[in-house]
């Protein structure tokens, strides 16, 4: 299974160059995903229900439970090894009118609900009629959202900033 | 061989009734809610969650609760849970100098590039109990009072400055970094890199960054890398290329056992002479490349602690040079990471020409005594009923002592008809 990913994972090189902008895209719009908090995009979720621009999905698999083999790498950039495990959620949907439309969800921990919302957006974020809106009013909340959290995690870290001084000792002064 | 036992079943049941009546406590007091073990316990949690090798602090909580707090009894738990779920696939390789960093230092450079911070430490506090600890604290609402200095301010430019050069070069394979409207987290340059840049540093390592640069690391090479959870350990282990397997070892190894480890060489078992070059503690993007989808895709935030310490190499496989040991691990564990930066160096004997003279440089004592499943099993094991073996060793002993009391026996009276004949002989003669 891992192999056959990985396989797959080679640099698409007969891809169009636009089809890998669009998958680049697709990633970024996925990593704000899996990085944002439920509440923001439980909300979303519910605001295109209420105007009638949440269609049907089907589950195509899970959401389920399981592990993913965390790598380093030696140094922090050398030989890779397996540090240890991590649990993940993850589910996939298709639209019930556009079966071709897949979306997917990956994240961190036991969070099916996360798991599955992540995929219905990556999904509807995919459809060329529903795009613009996911752009002018979902990315912008999930981007400050998690500028914000940046922003506090290191503001809080930086208060602890150090400057050692070297003590000149007695003994050494020649 | 052991002979199992029947019986007691009312008995177990009962003792465990017990256990989980003991666990509760007094119904007067509150239980722990999980939420309270991970937040508040955050430490054991993330010890549970290291030595178990699965990152989950929510499970982890749960472990130790169940466990009423023994940590191997929760290791345990979760390493057992671990076996019932699939793996869905594996990492790409975390991208450390991109962590969210709460704790970076150096004992090896003062002035740092990108600064130090101390971040929370138990580091150069008195270790004075805290009386106001006792009562029911009310959680104070701005713990931290974030102070927007100068400092403060610096820190962010320079962390932000350091962001822009590196965005071209850094858009490899598996990073897309060059995007303009979504915050990515910047990357701090290693402490360690000028020493590299000047030789000074062995270049093992940076060796192979420089041939993945040139050839991309394709799905063979990762996918080979050694697996301890999938392939069995083969020794000696003592080889540069088994490296990554003993990494994976040490990274679940127990805490104790490596700080012991590592303690031994700095008396003088070994010949680690270490300095941290640098430590960091953050929260790192973990990105894999599902099944369903053909490119990498981050799939969340994980804590890692981070060690590299180096140490001087005067022998005679490199030029004198120093020497790196490396040490990554689940959550915030600073005395693992450093204790198993130190293992690894000191498990690199061979491949350094080193002559062995402590336990910490050999690999079978090492990685087959460090997981504290496996030896608080086999250890704890003595405790089940071994009545069938021990009647067995008892009869052995019996028989030998007799065996050995007829020898005597039949000595004194060989000695003793000998003496007498001789006594007789000399008579007759």
């Amino acid at each position: 299974m891992q192999s056959q990913a990985y396989d797959a994972g080679k640099p698409a090189q007969d891809s169009a160059p636009n089809e890998s902008d669009a998958q680049h895209i697709r990633a970024e719009h996925l990593r704000l995903l899996a990085l944002a908090e439920e509440t923001p995009l439980e909300a979303f979720l519910d605001s295109l229900d209420e105007q009638g621009l949440l269609p049907g999905w089907n589950l195509a698999r899970g959401p389920e439970a399981g592990l993913v083999m965390i790598r380093g790498r030696i140094g922090g950039q050398g030989q890779p090894f397996n540090v240890g495990e991590a649990l993940v959620t993850r589910c996939c949907v298709r639209l019930s009118k556009e079966q071709d439309i897949l979306g997917c969800g990956y994240v961190l921990g036991e969070r099916p609900r996360h798991a599955e919302m992540m995929a219905v957006l990556d999904a509807l974020w995919q459809k060329p009629d529903l795009a613009p809106l996911f752009d002018k009013e979902l990315d912008p909340v999930l981007a400050r959202a998690l500028q914000a959290r940046y922003e506090a995690d290191r503001a809080q870290s930086a208060a602890t900033k150090v400057d050692f001084f070297t003590m000149v000792r007695g003994e050494d002064k020649d | 061989m052991y002979v199992a036992v029947k019986g007691g079943e009312k008995a177990i049941a009962a003792a465990h009734r017990l256990l989980r009546q003991e666990r509760r406590g007094p119904c007067d007091i509150p239980e722990l809610g999980l939420d309270q073990i991970a937040h508040q316990l955050k430490f054991a949690v993330d010890r549970v969650m290291a030595e178990a090798s699965l990152y989950c602090p929510n499970l982890a909580a749960l472990a130790i609760k169940q466990a009423a707090g023994d940590l191997q009894e929760a290791i345990f738990l979760l390493r057992a849970y671990r076996t019932t779920l699939p793996r869905f696939a594996a990492s790409l390789p975390l991208e450390t100098d991109c962590m969210r960093q709460s704790r970076r230092i150096s004992a090896t450079w003062k002035d740092l590039p990108g600064g130090q911070i101390l971040g929370s430490t138990f580091d150069y506090t008195h270790r004075l109990l805290d009386r106001s600890l006792e009562g029911n604290a009310s959680c104070d609402p701005a713990p931290c009072a974030v102070q927007e200095t100068a400092d403060n301010k610096a820190f962010a430019c320079a962390a932000e400055s350091q962001e822009s050069p590196e965005t071209p070069e850094s858009a490899g394979s598996a990073g897309f970094r060059d995007t303009g409207s979504f915050p990515h987290p910047p990357r701090l340059p290693r402490a360690s890199h000028a020493l590299e840049q000047e030789g000074l540093l062995e270049r093992s390592w940076s060796a192979y960054e420089q041939e993945r640069q040139g050839r991309m690391e394709d799905a063979q090479t990762l996918a080979a890398i050694a697996d301890i959870t999938r392939d069995p350990l083969e020794l000696p282990c003592d080889r540069p290329e088994d490296r990554p397997l003993r990494l994976q070892m040490l990274a679940r190894a127990d805490e104790g056992f490596l700080l012991g480890m590592a303690y031994s060489t700095q008396r003088g078992f070994g010949a680690v002479h270490p300095f941290t070059s640098e430590l960091r503690r953050g929260l790192v993007e973990c990105s894999i490349v599902p099944e369903e989808l053909d490119f990498p895709l981050v799939i969340g935030e994980l804590e890692v602690t981070e060690c590299v310490t180096i140490s001087r190499y005067t022998g005679t496989a490199l030029d004198p040079c120093l020497t790196q040991g490396y040490g990554l691990v689940f959550g915030n564990n600073e005395r693992k990471a450093l204790s198993m930066s130190i293992a690894d160096r000191a498990l690199r004997a061979r491949e350094m020409e080193e002559e062995e003279t402590g336990p910490a440089q050999n690999p079978e004592f090492v990685l087959l005594h460090g997981d504290n499943v496996d030896a608080s099993g086999f250890v704890q094991h003595i405790k089940l009923p071994h009545y069938v073996d021990f009647q067995a060793e008892l009869s052995l002993i019996r028989e030998l002592r007799k065996a050995r009391a007829n020898k005597a026996q039949d000595g004194a009276k060989d000695g003793a008809a000998k003496e007498g004949t001789e006594t007789s002989g000399g008579a007759q003669a």
